[in-house]
């Protein structure tokens, strides 16, 4: 079954491997170069209020040009990984069986179905996963010094790893998306039975859910924290009335809450009301009363910074947490095909 | 020991029966010809008989086990099905290989003999071999795992006619030499007459007739004579078909007996003109919704 499961499988194993080794040999190549710029950097050798060290380095990545496109293209990976894995490796692994009729001659052979099927699985579905965590370790490693100064002031078009389009290319999190993939291509392969609609749910599907994941799902795994301070002067950017001077909105600025995922980050009065009433006379345009006067006319408010986020600490926690969901559902899917394999195809 | 023993056997696809309370006993050691029309449920028949499909009445036993129940089972088993499936990107050496891997008993002697007098290239590809070929070599590779019975889904209709007698030719070949036991079914007679001792009409989803074809060949005539009225023949003569003239009937009976009336010019029946009239019989009495064994007095 080993055999046969290779010899089937080695032209999309060979060019998916062949895919991460080359993108493994180019993080190998450009990382010591890296880390050496980091170590020059003056935040390397920085102890405390890091920030500006931290956005001077990544400002410096991102000038010198190939850092920040690796960057990009190792989130870009990470995410299309799981992506090929269930479309080339999932949907045809059944599909292709069914439709060109030779799952008849496969399952006649002195070996029951369910003992094919849990090769098939077993070996590709741990193969997706290890391919999953090699570039996952890879370009954690190679990102380490970005990630470490991202966590402690963003800049240059590097994020913290927190953030959604890095999380799902860090740490176990692909792993998970890679064996999940992987079986609900398979799955779908066997309820649909042809090749290419079931690549196409396949790929729809796993869109809809990578995409759903961070946007709705991530967020309440655990509960964020909610944290109200007095907004300060200096915490403001910006403010906006609407035309007829009644609607009052005022922009803050980012907290700083160091390699923590910021949720919601909204302005509100004391008690709590995202409505901040009128606009004071000082801050109307026609008054042209100056910013000074607007500030203070502000003060009086004593408006709050209402910040919700999930701090940096949680993010192991999230990491494993989603791991385990993809996990288990990969698992639950792969139980689905063997329970369909009897029944479906019968 | 018996090859296949179905009881009640039925399978409805939707709202479709395609196998209808199928009660049938082969014993080992026959060649079984299992025929009847396009749509007759032959293949489901057979497939049901690999545990390809799951009966959805009655049960099924194919050498005393239920089919694909196990290895053990599925060692028992060689299966060639309808069109010959191989894997088309996989090169004729590997199918042997395939074989090899997957199964216990392979004989890898007799495989590689086949396909060297088959004249099959090693390096070439299954799915550019001609559909001759096909069938040849999933029959090698259904009989190199040393099966007890071979059950074959019309593996002749794709062949041209040499094609198709050198196939059954060397089916037999591998039939004698191994003892094994064979099901295989065709829509023509023709095919299955030179080599089958065992047959099984299957018509309109039922089975209209099966046994020792000899047996049938001698329980079987054709009676040619005054036109009679069909209520006035003897018990024990089963009426299969009829055709009446304005003063002549020409009867294909079943009779125990022989036939004694003097009325009669008895004929001999081919195998063909027999499969034939149970098949007639079969599809006039799904025309006409009719039960389709009557009882002749």
């Amino acid at each position: 079954m080993m055999w046969l499961t290779w010899r089937q499988a080695r032209i999309q194993t060979l060019v998916t491997a062949g895919l991460v080794a080359a993108f493994a040999i180019l993080l190998l190549a450009t990382g010591p170069h890296l880390v050496t710029l980091y170590r020059d950097s003056s935040f390397a050798t920085c102890h405390r209020g890091c920030d500006q060290d931290a956005s001077n380095f990544l400002n410096q990545l991102a000038s010198s040009s190939p850092y920040h496109l690796i960057y990009l293209l190792g989130a870009l990976l990470l995410v299309l990984l799981p992506v090929v894995i269930g479309l080339f490796w999932g949907a045809p692994l059944i599909a292709r069986e069914v439709e060109s009729g030779s799952y008849r001659l496969a399952w006649n052979q002195t070996v029951t179905r369910e003992r094919w099927l849990t090769v098939k699985l077993g070996v590709l579905g741990l193969t997706s996963m290890a391919l999953a965590g090699l570039l996952s370790l890879a370009l954690g490693w190679w990102a380490s010094p970005i990630d470490h100064a991202a966590a402690v002031g963003g800049s240059g078009g590097f994020q913290e790893r927190f953030f959604p389009t890095i999380f799902g290319a860090r740490g176990v999190v692909p792993i998970g998306y890679a064996a999940f993939a992987f079986a609900l291509g398979v799955l779908i392969g066997l309820l649909i039975k042809r090749t290419i609609p079931a690549m196409a749910v396949t790929l729809a599907v796993t869109a809809v859910v990578l995409i759903a994941m961070p946007l709705a799902i991530r967020p309440h795994l655990i509960s964020p924290v909610r944290t109200s301070v007095p907004l300060t002067t200096a915490d403001i950017q910006g403010l906006t009335t609407s035309a007829n001077g009644t609607d009052l909105q005022v922009l803050a600025g980012t907290p700083a809450l160091p390699g923590s995922w910021v949720l919601s980050n909204q302005v509100t009065t004391t008690s709590g009301s995202t409505n901040l009433g009128a606009v004071p006379a000082a801050c109307q345009p026609s008054t042209n009363a100056g910013p000074k006067a607007c500030f203070s006319a502000l003060a009086a408010k004593h408006l709050k910074q209402s910040v919700t986020y999930q701090p940096a600490s949680r993010y192991w926690s999230f990491q494993w947490l989603e791991f385990g969901i993809f996990l288990t559902v990969a698992i639950l899917l792969a139980w689905g095909c063997f329970w369909s394999i009897r029944r479906r195809l019968s | 020991m018996t090859a296949l023993d179905a009881r009640g056997l039925g399978k409805q696809y939707g709202r479709r029966w395609a196998l209808t309370d199928c009660t049938l006993k082969i014993p080992e050691g026959h060649v079984v010809g299992l025929v009847g029309p396009n749509g007759a449920g032959k293949s489901t028949l057979l497939n049901l008989a690999v545990g390809l499909l799951a009966p959805t009445t009655g049960t099924i036993e194919v050498l005393g086990g239920i089919p694909a129940d196990g290895p053990e089972q599925l060692a028992k088993v060689g299966f060639v099905a309808q069109d010959a499936p191989v894997y088309p990107s996989l090169s004729v050496a590997d199918h042997l290989r395939f074989g090899a891997h997957l199964n216990p008993g392979w004989d890898a002697g007799y495989a590689e003999r086949r396909v060297d007098r088959l004249g099959l290239d090693p390096a070439q590809k299954a799915g550019k071999l001609s559909g001759g070929q096909r069938a040849q070599l999933a029959l090698t590779l259904a009989v190199a795992k040393r099966p007890r019975l071979l059950i074959l889904d019309e593996p002749v209709a794709s062949l041209d006619p040499l094609a198709r007698r050198e196939f059954l030719q060397d089916l037999m070949e591998a039939v004698t030499e191994h003892e094994v036991s064979v099901v295989l079914s065709s829509h023509l007679v023709s095919d299955l007459e030179r080599v089958c001792d065992h047959l099984v009409v299957l018509a309109a989803s039922r089975v209209q007739i099966a046994g020792d074809v000899d047996a049938l060949l001698a329980s079987h005539h054709r009676l040619i004579g005054p036109r009679r009225d069909l209520a006035q023949m003897p018990a024990g003569q089963d009426v299969i078909e009829a055709h009446h003239t304005d003063r002549q009937s020409t009867l294909i009976v079943r009779t125990t007996g022989p036939v004694l009336d003097p009325v009669w010019m008895v004929e001999q029946l081919s195998l063909e003109d027999l499969v034939l009239a149970y098949m007639g019989r079969a599809s006039e009495s799904a025309r006409s919704r009719r039960p389709v064994l009557e009882v002749q007095s």
